[in-house]
């Protein structure tokens, strides 16, 4: 990547109390492409999306984004983000379209109406666009909150989480609308503690342990870290989530497979 | 940005307000509980109670002042409970995300209360007027009156913020609205405070309570105020800007 960061994190650290929860975090994300930030509960994921947010102050260490510094150009990191925090923060009791609308007029744009309309039909909620939001399914509500998010194109965009919760048809329709947004040239910070997700979506892959990160680098870079590949033949046996997908009709849904067959390391089964 | 502190603070508003209009049983069980008080003081207490010595003309006359003051009591509780329930679900933090004038967060939450709170006094004085409530009281009188309602609304509404912001259940958040309800009966709002025994009736004469009852009897009977409106503006002044103090700093704890 030559193009300038999206997102730049130098020694941040933050404690609540005696919890030391960031220790100094250095982190890139390339502008247009999505970094996920891997890490078990309590790795200190949502501290971070909070301060990139301007939501908590650092105790040290700087953080830009869109080249706009969060303490001192709180207003300007503000203008240049948007945020799908780890729980969808919608309002329950307008429709989905009156959230939209809510939004789009909160950031002072023209046409709320018309922005809220076009934003339902591209996340499928035309439908259920006058219902409130108190009777949507997970898997709406979450595309409801990343499209609110998304409300005069903010050039960066965090995502905290956004499947955390969700049935597997409901995960796959998030990560579709992710990697769409990717496509249109928008910068993602990914938060997520399954590692599937990140392998999916990301471009460059750092892990988060103990308030620092470990590694970073794109899959492959991460896979090196490891002792070489070694091909073994193992007969597949189909996974819980490939039998509901089969089951309940969505086979259009189900993974590609051709790397099952690859092992990294162990004995294999057959010698 | 301040340009936009009242534009994106009406915005907010009329959100806050849709939740009224969506569920107006909040509105409705607001006014429920004085009105259950007003009917029983009334009818059956009030012909023990009342005696031809008290000021005002007939007992839900004398009464109607304090069971408003319970009416936003009662009231702001919803308040709390809808901070809390913003607060819980990320919507705070999601509209504390967007750039928009931040104290708008807040403060459509207080215009709400004041609204909201408008419209539970309403309907327990037009309750009061089918009961017998009568009032001479010029216009000038009744906007006094409406002003002082507004104040105490805004006063007690900055408390009600605090436990919005801190609580760790809805319970919490709604929860601390019960001492505030119960002040009135300590107070001149049900009984004149010279039969109580001295402690008691030392607490009734120096709180809050007492002076703003006793102040807007005395403007819907026509009368003049006297120097308990100052005591009384000045009640409603201390307490907003001691609970908007404790609220900046509980919201400042929250957000750090």
């Amino acid at each position: 990547m030559t193009t300038i960061s999206a997102i730049e994190m130098r020694g941040l650290t933050k404690s609540f109390g005696d919890l030391a929860v960031l220790r100094g975090v250095d982190l890139d994300v390339p502008g247009g492409s999505i970094v996920a930030l891997l890490g078990s509960n309590g790795a200190g994921k949502t501290t971070i999306v909070r301060i990139l947010a301007t939501l908590i102050a650092a105790d040290a260490g700087t953080a830009t984004v869109a080249g706009f510094d969060v303490r001192t150009h709180a207003e300007e990191v503000r203008r240049s983000i948007a945020l799908t925090g780890q729980f969808t923060a919608v309002d329950e009791i307008l429709s989905g379209r009156e959230n939209l609308v809510l939004v789009a007029r909160l950031r002072h744009l023209k046409d709320p109406g018309a922005i809220a309309d076009r934003l339902l039909d591209r996340f499928g909620l035309t439908d259920a666009a006058a219902r409130r939001v108190s009777t949507y399914s997970g898997g709406m509500r979450r595309r409801l909150d990343i499209a609110m998010s998304l409300i005069g194109d903010p050039p960066v965009l965090y995502l905290d989480e956004p499947t955390t919760g969700l049935d597997p048809e409901a995960r796959r329709e998030v990560w579709r609308a992710i990697k769409d947004l990717a496509g249109r040239g928008t910068s993602v910070l990914l938060t997520t503690q399954y590692l599937d997700e990140a392998e999916q979506l990301a471009d460059h892959i750092a892990i988060l342990h103990e308030g620092r990160i470990l590694v970073e680098g794109t899959l492959a870079e991460l896979k090196q870290l490891l002792p070489a590949a070694t091909v073994e033949y193992v007969e597949r046996q189909p996974t819980l989530e490939e039998v509901f997908l089969a089951v309940i009709g969505r086979r259009d849904a189900l993974p590609d497979n051709d790397h099952d067959a690859v092992h990294l390391g162990g004995p294999s089964p057959e010698t | 940005m301040t340009t936009h502190l009242i534009g994106d603070t009406a915005i907010l508003t009329g959100r806050s307000l849709r939740h009224i209009t969506r569920s107006l049983d909040t509105i409705i069980t607001t006014a429920l509980t004085p009105i259950a008080l007003m009917l029983l003081f009334v009818y059956v207490f009030g012909g023990a109670i009342h005696s031809p010595s008290m000021p005002g003309g007939s007992y839900v006359d004398y009464l109607l002042p304090g069971i408003l003051l319970i009416t936003i009591a009662s009231g702001i509780s919803y308040t709390g409970f809808r901070l809390f329930m913003d607060m819980r679900s990320g919507m705070t933090e999601r509209l504390r995300s967007l750039p928009i004038a931040r104290p708008s967060v807040l403060w459509a939450h207080v215009v709400t209360s004041l609204v909201g709170n408008a419209l539970s006094l309403v309907i327990v004085v037009l309750v009061a007027l089918a009961m017998g409530f009568r009032s001479g009281a010029s216009v000038l009188a009744w906007l006094a009156i409406a002003g002082m309602l507004m104040l105490f609304t805004l006063a007690l509404t900055w408390i009600a913020v605090i436990p919005g912001l801190a609580a760790n259940s809805p319970d919490g958040a709604s929860a601390f609205a019960y001492p505030l309800i119960l002040l009135p009966f300590i107070s001149s709002a049900f009984v004149p405070t010279d039969t109580m025994p001295g402690p008691v009736r030392a607490f009734a004469e120096h709180q809050p309570v007492t002076s703003i009852v006793d102040t807007i009897r005395d403007l819907y009977a026509g009368q003049p105020v006297g120097s308990g409106i100052w005591i009384a503006l000045a009640w409603c002044v201390g307490i907003t800007v001691a609970a908007y103090a404790g609220a900046m700093v509980t919201y400042r704890r929250k957000t750090r």
